[in-house]
């Protein structure tokens, strides 16, 4: 047997390897409770990634569709001065091809909602009460070029064109849902609203319109019939919608109320897209902020479930940490142990949680049919962010065990 | 060179300790108590007599309130926290009543535990530890769990984990005490072995049987050490 002299000993040291191996027999060691305990890190750090990732590909679909739609719309709104000098309708008679022709145009088209008299009715009977009545439909009044503006489809017949403007055809185009309600199911037999007294035949059913879903609602007729019934636009004013090319919006808002009166171009007020950038981060920001504190939430909740699971698992192994101070551990060999087991057990729900997010956001991109967005970089920091929260629950715990008087321990 | 004449594995020096309430309760009065290298001595006393405070001290568990513990001529008093633990698992092999193995681990992996805070690499902790395990005749039990070992077998497995890291001192508290006679023999026959080789061990027991095989018996009562070659040693 050796018999050592006075020399004092050299430390006692937990090699980083032994370390890992310590905290992984620990963790194994009770399978299904460390399973539940770090089901909770894993909520947490799925909650991260579901929401993140879902946050970041349904605003990638937003900004999809403010890119394509939003982008390419310029609005202009008829602000002249309602005085007898200016003209009751400030967009002239040729509005659309003065704006057509400008470079980077698709198509442009004047409109404006009708104000109906309390006695005029919307009807397909002059008699009022005999057909389908409809006293809360929108009657608009528009130029040709809305159509193309819109990006209008029709389901039956067309749309009126600049021959049933000029020549002041009482023809009329309704929404898909007006005319379900006015009775409408045909064109073939010519059918007739009564707006009042004064009759329009039906000449198209729209299908669906992407820029002004409202005149889905709505009974649009030629703006020269409208001005020749109803008088020019009442309060409301007209406006023009201006459909543009790709990346030509914002020149064209520049242009456009100089080309429809270049001696008062005043008399407009041009609403150019919002800038896309500013749009996405705003979309982004509102819904990133609120669904990481929903993900903040979780693992705070999961960081409990462990440090409440590592305490009572502190209280259970005081024999085992007893043992190892009498094996030469030092208190901090038993902080860190413990530290590393809740490490580990943040970790593994770190990365499953991960997993798990990733194929919730997979899974509802691909059920809506959208492009699955995630960050690297939040995937990359979800593990990370399980490790981070497995060591700050074992905080606690594991200096509670580092406390513990290895005679205290040892009597368990 | 007889045993006694070298460095004294224990030397208590006044050593007693009083936990300070209050009330103030002397768990061990201030005595003297010298165990050379290579002695089996056994410590004998009723239950709460001071035989567990004495082992804790002597195993550096517990810090004495009075007196100068030297183990193997170190002042324990000397050195730092960190260097006690090691002085603790480099010097002193424990053996506890209640075993005191881990149930997730094999009876080879419970040995090598006691390896694992004195930087010894894995390839020479796992040789060592089958080496102590065949020394205790557990050869054929290296990859069994404690749940499948008998009482026997387990306290075997406990003296081999003391054993392993070569310490200069085992201490063995009431080791048969939760063991049949029959076993309870073998545990004995295996420290009688251990000494004959050269081990310095000290038990502590209240069972007159097992006291018998220390070549010297210290008896405590009531926190107060008599040690037979020097009558009662209150400091």
């Amino acid at each position: 047997m050796k018999a050592r002299g006075g020399r004092s000993p050299h430390r006692s040291r937990l090699a980083v390897r032994d370390l890992l191996s310590e905290a992984v027999a620990g963790v194994l060691q009770r399978p299904a409770r460390s399973a539940l305990t770090a089901l909770g890190t894993v909520l947490g750090v799925g909650s991260f990634i579901a929401v993140l990732g879902l946050t970041a590909t349904a605003a990638s679909q937003i900004d999809t569709r403010f890119d394509t739609l939003t982008a390419t719309e310029v609005t202009v709104a008829d602000i002249s001065p309602k005085d007898p000098d200016a003209p009751a309708l400030a967009f002239p008679e040729d509005a659309d091809g003065r704006i057509s022709r400008l470079n980077g145009v698709r198509a442009a088209g004047v409109y404006w909602g009708v104000r109906l008299g309390p006695d005029r009715t919307v009807a397909t009977s002059p008699m009022g009460d005999v057909g389908g009545v409809e006293a809360q439909t929108q009657v608009v009044a528009a130029s040709p070029g809305i159509w193309q503006a819109a990006d209008a489809t029709f389901t039956q017949g067309r749309a009126f064109d600049t021959f049933h403007d000029t020549h002041r055809q009482q023809v009329a185009v309704i929404g898909g849902a007006t005319a379900a309600r006015l009775g409408i199911t045909t064109l073939r037999t010519h059918p007739a609203v009564f707006i009042g007294s004064t009759s329009f035949t039906v000449i198209g059913i729209l299908d669906d319109v992407e820029r002004k879903p409202e005149l889905l609602m709505s009974i649009i007729v030629p703006r020269s019939v409208a001005e020749r019934t109803w008088g020019p636009p009442a309060d409301e004013g007209a406006q023009m919608l201006v459909s543009t090319q790709l990346g030509a919006a914002r020149q064209i808002a520049d242009e456009v109320a100089v080309a429809l009166r270049p001696e008062h171009p005043e008399f407009f007020r041009v609403t150019p897209p919002p800038d896309p950038r500013s749009l996405r981060n705003a979309v982004g920001d509102d819904l990133r902020q609120l669904f990481l504190l929903l993900a903040g939430v979780c693992l705070v909740i999961g960081a409990v479930g462990i440090a409440n699971t590592t305490l009572v698992a502190v209280m259970e192994r005081v024999g085992e940490i007893g043992l190892r101070r009498a094996l030469g551990a030092r208190g901090r060999h038993i902080t860190i142990q413990f530290l590393a087991e809740t490490a580990a057990l943040g970790l593994v729900g770190g990365l499953v949680g991960t997993s798990i997010g990733s194929v919730v956001v997979v899974s509802v991109a691909l059920a809506r049919q959208w492009t699955p967005v995630v960050d690297p970089l939040t995937l990359a920091s979800a593990p990370v962010l399980g490790l981070a929260t497995g060591l700050l629950a074992g905080l606690y715990p594991a200096w509670t065990a580092s406390r513990i008087p290895p005679v205290e321990a040892l009597r368990h | 060179m007889k045993a006694d004449e070298r460095t004294p594995v224990i030397e208590f020096r006044g050593v007693g300790l009083t936990y300070p309430g209050p009330p103030a309760v002397a768990a061990l009065d201030p005595c003297d108590l010298r165990i050379g290298c290579g002695e089996f001595v056994t410590v004998v006393g009723p239950s709460g007599s001071g035989k567990s405070t004495l082992l804790n001290i002597a195993g550096l568990l517990d810090t004495p309130t009075q007196g100068t513990y030297l183990l193997d001529g170190i002042d324990t008093k000397a050195i730092s926290a960190s260097h006690l633990a090691a002085l603790r698992g480099q010097r002193v092999g424990f053996v506890f009543q209640a075993f005191h193995l881990l149930p997730h681990r094999t009876a080879q992996e419970n040995v090598e535990l006691a390896m694992v805070y004195q930087s010894i690499a894995r390839r020479q902790r796992r040789v060592r530890a089958a080496a102590v395990l065949e020394r205790v005749g557990l050869a054929h039990r290296v990859a069994a769990l404690p749940t499948q070992l008998s009482g026997g077998e387990r306290q075997r497995v406990a003296v081999a984990r003391a054993l392993v890291a070569e310490p200069s001192l085992l201490l063995c508290d009431e080791p048969t005490g939760n063991l049949d006679s029959a076993t309870a023999a073998a545990v004995l026959d295996l420290l009688d072995g251990l000494h004959r080789e050269g081990m310095t061990v000290v038990v502590i027991t209240h069972d007159p049987q097992v006291a018998a095989h220390g070549q010297r018996t210290v008896t405590i009562r009531d926190g107060v050490l008599t040690d037979p070659g020097q009558g009662r040693v209150v400091v």
